[in-house]
């Protein structure tokens, strides 16, 4: 019982459960397309936006929504430029977003290094009822996303030249996932923080797909791994005393090192029946 | 006869090398071609650019009399492509990849459909892995992949397929499946570009046969079996237009003097 007579922690849980859904249906997309270092790229440029809002005293999700999906466009379009630069010209954009967020947050007044902290390794102790709002609207227009267009990212995720063959719009469902990815990014960071933010979209499909033989079971068992890591990250938070974010994110790796140990087995077990 | 796919003074350079030199090439509809050629010659990156996914760097391409920016029929065209790509290891089942062949015909809020169905399991019987449905893709033979990568493609019902060597490191019995599916392709008046090292069981289904060699049309007419056979077939060797058979791009390929008219009219380029 104890848990939820704390509105914060009920705020919390919500809030949990919404990136832990949203989280892994995009990151089974990126992880296919090979880009699985997207949500850091654009967790790092989204620091730029958070310390903006704070510049300008505006809502820091607000302009952290904008900046990072400006930093997703970018950061697609170096993509689809080709690859001989392009991990460089990656680089670049991430290492501009930390400095661009240090800088400005230092000449924001009354704020300081301590105010990114929180949005570094999450505060979800702290997310108001408004916040909450905010994180479910954005995880029902991702969840929206991938329910419409769902079947043309995945022909585009398997193969960008089956895709153009196929007729379907490249350029526009690329920047499609990039901005869909970005605002994950910006929903999750209250919950883990912005450098943990890229595990909650990789870990659980990398756990999914030591077991998993099609790629809808994947993503539906990485969405229920990313609950139960967000939720009990929470919950062991709240009666041990250990920072939130950490705890998520640990939950899901040593989820990740047991698939590894059933996965063999499973597949172990299926070798053994087609030979018998 | 109207062209499925056309291509004039087609040129394309890969990082200042060039690929293509000059092709000029119409395939028309009914068409069962065969795209030959050693390594490097060229046949991938033709075939790619039939369709629009390789930017040319002279000339034009055109599908169904349209270019490919412009191209709405889509659903026309089925591509095979050289191999199942892997991606980030995502795992896929057969029949989640071949139903994703259904996408050009489907609405982006139409929902799955009788017809869809039926067109899935079609093409899963006809490359024989109807039993293997729910298997992970990555768990397959190459021979078995590749027969997926077919099924996509036919679950699309396409008018024209376009295959990157679907016969590469397929065995024996995935070929002679993969012959028959083909020739239920031309009975039905399918037309079939596809890229292929050796022909094998493949042969008796061809109708033309070009050679490239060094990013040009070498040779373009009758495949070998038939010109062996002497049917009244002849082909056109380009880099030698009027020499004799023994000189020409496929050793013991006679020359015979064409009556075929459409054989001399596709090859006047790459005339050297």
């Amino acid at each position: 019982m104890g848990i939820f007579q704390y509105d914060f922690m009920v705020l919390g849980l919500l809030a949990a459960v919404f990136v832990g859904l949203a989280a892994p249906v995009v990151g089974t997309f990126i992880v296919q397309r090979r880009l699985a270092l997207l949500g850091d790229g654009i967790g790092h440029i989204a620091l730029t936006g958070v310390a903006l809002g704070f510049l300008t005293g505006t809502a820091p999700v607000l302009t952290a929504v904008v900046v990072a999906t400006l930093g997703a466009v970018a950061i697609e379009m170096v993509r689809a430029r080709g690859r001989t630069s392009g991990d460089v010209a990656l680089a670049l954009l991430f290492y501009g977003g930390i400095a661009g967020g240090v800088l400005l947050i230092y000449l924001s007044p009354g704020q300081s290094n301590s105010t990114l902290t929180s949005y570094l390794f999450g505060s979800i102790s702290t997310v108001a009822a408004q916040d909450v709002w905010v994180i479910g609207g954005l995880a029902a227009a991702v969840l929206g996303v991938v329910a419409i267009f769902g079947r043309e990212l995945f022909v585009l995720c398997q193969d960008e030249e089956v895709a153009r063959a196929s007729g379907l719009p490249v350029r526009f469902l690329s920047l499609l996932l990039a901005v869909t990815a970005a605002l994950t990014v910006v929903i999750a960071m209250r919950v883990v923080g912005l450098l943990l933010v890229s595990a909650l979209m990789v870990v659980p499909v990398a756990t999914s797909q030591q077991i998993m033989r099609s790629f809808r079971g994947t993503m539906v068992l990485a969405t229920a791994l990313g609950v139960v890591a967000t939720v009990g990250g929470l919950t062991s938070a709240f009666y041990i005393d250990v920072p939130p974010g950490s705890a998520i994110v640990l939950i899901a790796l040593a989820g990740f090192v047991l698939s590894l140990a059933i996965g063999r087995f499973v597949r172990r077990s299926r070798t053994w029946e087609s030979t018998s | 006869m109207s062209a499925a796919f056309t291509m004039a003074g087609g040129e394309v350079a890969l990082d200042g090398r060039p690929i293509l030199r000059g092709v000029d090439l119409s395939v028309g509809e009914g068409e069962f071609l065969v795209v030959l050629g050693a390594n490097g010659s060229g046949k991938s990156t033709l075939v790619r650019a039939l369709l629009g996914l390789v930017p040319l760097s002279g000339g034009s391409v055109r599908l169904y009399g349209t270019p490919p920016a412009k191209f709405r029929e889509w659903r026309r065209i089925g591509y095979v492509p050289q191999r199942l790509s892997i991606g980030g290891g995502v795992p896929a089942t057969v029949r989640e990849v071949v139903s994703s062949g259904r996408i050009a015909r489907r609405g982006r809020f139409r929902r799955t459909g009788a017809a869809d169905r039926r067109a899935v399991a079609d093409a899963l019987d006809a490359v024989g892995l109807a039993d293997r449905a729910a298997y992970p893709v990555h768990a397959l033979s190459g021979g078995q992949q590749q027969r997926v990568l077919i099924a996509r493609a036919l679950a699309g019902e396409p008018d024209a397929f376009v295959m990157d060597e679907p016969t590469a490191g397929v065995d024996a019995d995935s070929q002679r499946l993969l012959a028959a599916t083909l020739a239920g392709l031309r009975e039905r008046g399918k037309t079939v570009v596809l890229v292929a090292h050796e022909l094998g069981p493949l042969e008796p289904l061809i109708t033309r046969a070009i050679v490239l060699r060094g990013g040009r049309v070498a040779y373009d007419g009758a495949p070998p079996a038939a010109v062996e056979a002497g049917v009244g077939a002849g082909g056109h060797v380009h880099a030698h237009a009027h020499a004799h058979a023994h000189s020409g791009p496929l050793n013991g390929w006679p020359d015979v003097i064409g009556s075929r008219s459409s054989a001399g009219e596709a090859g006047a380029a790459g005339e050297a």
